[in-house]
């Protein structure tokens, strides 16, 4: 065995891992901090296929700002009894039946696909695809339309954050 | 190889043959070198707090017209080794209740923030971790880690002022860091790269030489973005914490914040992360707005190559880290309310218009001499400031005429009710 | 070298275990967290596609940018609203969450 495939199975292995705790923690605050985990993984898996950019990207919007907010909404949320109290529904058993079979097939599926057992080709997997990145993302001929589309989502999100989170002043009441 | 003109490389070198020689493979002499270099780097920084502690101290005693610590040693430059050792001798104590992992796991994540942002600083032009092509990313990517730190820290401290202080240090963290990054982005688009060290190497352009000495001035980006400049100093202050802006520990208020279930050597290395990250800030602000390891006379000869670069490098961050400790230890603490207005009422709109404007006359100049491009950058930059603080002082005015603080009775501890919407439904 | 499969069957696994998440958790944020994992696995195998197929095209890296810019409004809107339900109702599980039931 390689050692690069020893440092995907590392990652592999911490990804898996602290996300089946993520699913299975009754504390909240200890499921969400095994997410800051599983992200770190995926991170370096990132980092396995080359793709720095987004590597970093990763982690500064996963960890810097979803997995934070989540941890303080945990925070402004937590129920007194919230520890104590059977974090799973009455169909959990059915759902890790169907997600056993989800991901299953899935990967049935993909094993009868040609390209499944490919090894990477050789590529500049530099400066230049963030260069090209970039330039696709702002041309008019390449995603323009796209991106203003997911900056307008973006904008929409946060008013509409702002706006349901906000408390309910008394007079509106 | 002359061990004159790199050491750094001639050891790493000596050390590589050594390796090979006893019969390790190629992968392991990699392997070995280079969590070799990751952990010099790491132990020189560890090395430099402990120097920076001495330099706190010695300074504030300095500015409040004390003399300092001056019994252990000569200047009491010993003084340092004794707060180490008093820090490890403390009795280490967890509080009831708190939770173990996250309580160890803080200070920790702390200073490894701190510490993964050293990898991509240069500290001259040869000696980098890694010289990434997104730099400056990772140094955004290391900082979050910070910001979860400050979170763990008060959760699983499990006291209410340390949550308290958490939640402030969040709020303000994630609130700096958009003009903090923001102001990082001017360079990367000067420089057109987002290395570090890409961006030290575009700097070297020479904008004119003084006629008779045959000087010549290069375009640091302090020339041409002096305002993101600034920007980048007032958020990098808050981004650590340190008075204006040390809402987060605030010891009339929170009696120390996040961290003030911490005690020994867990706080030794909160405080450790503080310091450092001044002084990565510091670092930053030198490699980015003001030329890294460049002066005069660094040439590519080797050896004032690197003696010289390290040399200005150095001498330019410890310039920036007093800068940082000169407005600790002469501005009052502000609100929280001013924090979050100075943020996001002020800092952000400007630096908005910093990165929004600033490509734009690039653009419009573009194929023109250098000079004449940072000459209308930096009239650019001097105008967007005037109206800005222009703006500011009249809006400060007009707060300060209509609003009053009024005092409106003692605060009395009140019962916790249950939330209004559950008391109708009983009710209806 | 590692090939293709072994991400996809990380990605696979990864998106079981949120879906998982999502159907059998009773917390609202819970299930965040399993959208959270599932949005991951996805931008796992946009990237290999990417790395492995088409190196020289960045359509899967812009298709990765679209995955981010949801996964943040998502967590933004939904976060916010699970505050907003917390302060009418008083809970933050999804069974308990049955006005609209009779």
């Amino acid at each position: 065995m390689e050692p690069i495939q020893i440092v995907f199975l590392i990652g592999a292995a911490l990804v898996l891992g602290s996300a089946v705790m993520v699913v299975t923690r009754r504390n909240l605050i200890h499921a969400a901090l095994f997410l800051i985990l599983t992200l770190s993984g995926v991170a370096m898996i990132f980092v396995l296929l080359e793709a720095f950019y987004w590597a970093v990207i990763q982690v500064v919007v996963y960890i810097g700002a979803i997995a934070i907010l989540i941890i303080m909404a945990i925070m402004v949320t937590r129920n007194v009894t919230g520890d104590t109290v059977k974090p799973f529904n009455n169909m959990a058993v059915w759902a890790a039946m169907l997600s056993v079979v989800a991901s299953g097939s899935l990967i049935w599926a993909l094993s009868y696909w040609p390209a499944f057992d490919q090894t990477a080709p050789v590529a500049d997997t530099g400066e230049y695809v963030i260069r090209l990145l970039g330039l696709e993302l702002f041309s008019a001929e390449g995603y323009l339309i796209p991106t203003m589309i997911a900056s307008v989502l973006l904008l929409a999100a946060l008013i509409a954050a702002i706006k349901s989170a906000f408390p309910i002043s008394q007079e509106e009441e | 190889m002359q061990f004159l003109e790199d050491p750094v490389l001639w050891i790493a070198e000596w050390l590589r043959e050594v390796l090979l020689g006893w019969g390790a493979s190629e992968l392991v002499t990699n392997m070995t070198l280079n969590f070799l270099g990751a952990f010099v780097v790491g132990a020189m920084i560890m090395v430099i707090f402990i120097l920076l502690t001495w330099i706190e101290r010695k300074a504030a005693a300095r500015f409040q017209d004390r003399i300092g610590p001056n019994r252990v040693g000569p200047f009491g430059l010993i003084q340092p080794i004794a707060d180490a050792v008093k820090m490890l001798t403390k009795e280490d104590t967890r509080p009831k209740g708190a939770d173990v992992v996250g309580y160890v796991l803080a200070p920790i994540v702390s200073v490894f923030s701190v510490l993964m942002t050293w990898a991509v600083v240069p500290f001259t032009q040869k000696w980098i971790g890694a010289d990434l092509s997104v730099g400056v990313m990772y140094v955004a990517a290391a900082g979050s880690f910070g910001i979860v730190a400050v979170l763990l820290a008060g959760w699983s401290s499990n006291n209410k002022y340390s949550l308290i202080g958490a939640f402030r240090g969040v709020a303000q963290l994630i609130s700096y860091e958009v003009p903090l990054f923001l102001s990082l982005l001017v360079p990367v688009f000067l420089a057109r790269s987002m290395g570090v060290n890409d961006i030290i190497t575009s700097q070297t352009a020479v904008l004119f030489a003084i006629p008779w000495l045959n000087i010549p001035i290069r375009g640091f980006f302090v020339l041409a973005a002096p305002l993101s400049v600034v920007i980048y100093f007032i958020s990098s202050l808050a981004e650590v914490g340190r008075a204006p802006f040390d809402l987060i520990e605030a010891e009339s208020e929170l009696v120390a914040g996040y961290h003030v279930e911490y005690s020994g050597m867990k706080f030794g290395l909160f405080q450790a992360a503080e310091f450092l990250h001044s002084f990565t800030f510091a670092a930053l602000m030198a490699l980015m707005f003001f030329g890294g390891w460049q002066g005069p006379w660094v040439g590519t000869n080797n050896l004032t190559g690197w003696l010289l670069g390290g040399f200005y490098f150095m001498l330019k961050t410890f310039f920036f880290y007093m800068m940082v400790m000169w407005s600790r230890l002469t501005f009052p603490r502000i609100r929280i309310d001013q924090m979050m207005n100075l943020n996001w009422k002020f800092m952000v709109p400007v630096s908005l218009v910093l990165l929004m404007g600033m490509p734009l006359i690039d653009y419009g100049l573009r194929g023109q001499e250098l000079w004449l491009k940072y000459l209308v950058l930096f009239l650019f930059n001097l105008i967007v400031g005037l109206i800005a603080f222009a703006w500011a002082a009249r809006a400060d005015r007009r707060v300060k005429t209509h609003t009053r603080v009024r005092f409106e009775g003692r605060p009395v501890a009140v019962m916790p009710q249950a939330p209004a919407a559950a008391e109708d439904e009983t009710a209806g | 070298m590692i090939p293709l499969s072994w991400y996809l069957i990380l990605a696979a696994l990864l998106f079981g275990i949120g879906l998982f998440g999502v159907l059998a958790r009773k917390n609202v944020i819970a299930i965040l967290l399993g959208i959270e994992l599932m949005l991951n696995a996805v931008n796992i195998n946009l990237l290999a596609f990417w790395r492995y197929l088409t190196p020289g095209d960045v359509t899967a890296q812009i298709f990765t940018v679209m995955v981010f810019v949801v996964a943040a409004a998502e967590v933004a809107v939904g976060l916010a609203l699970v505050i907003s339900v917390w302060r009418k109702r008083d809970t933050a599980y999804a069974d308990e969450l049955d006005m609209l039931k009779w």
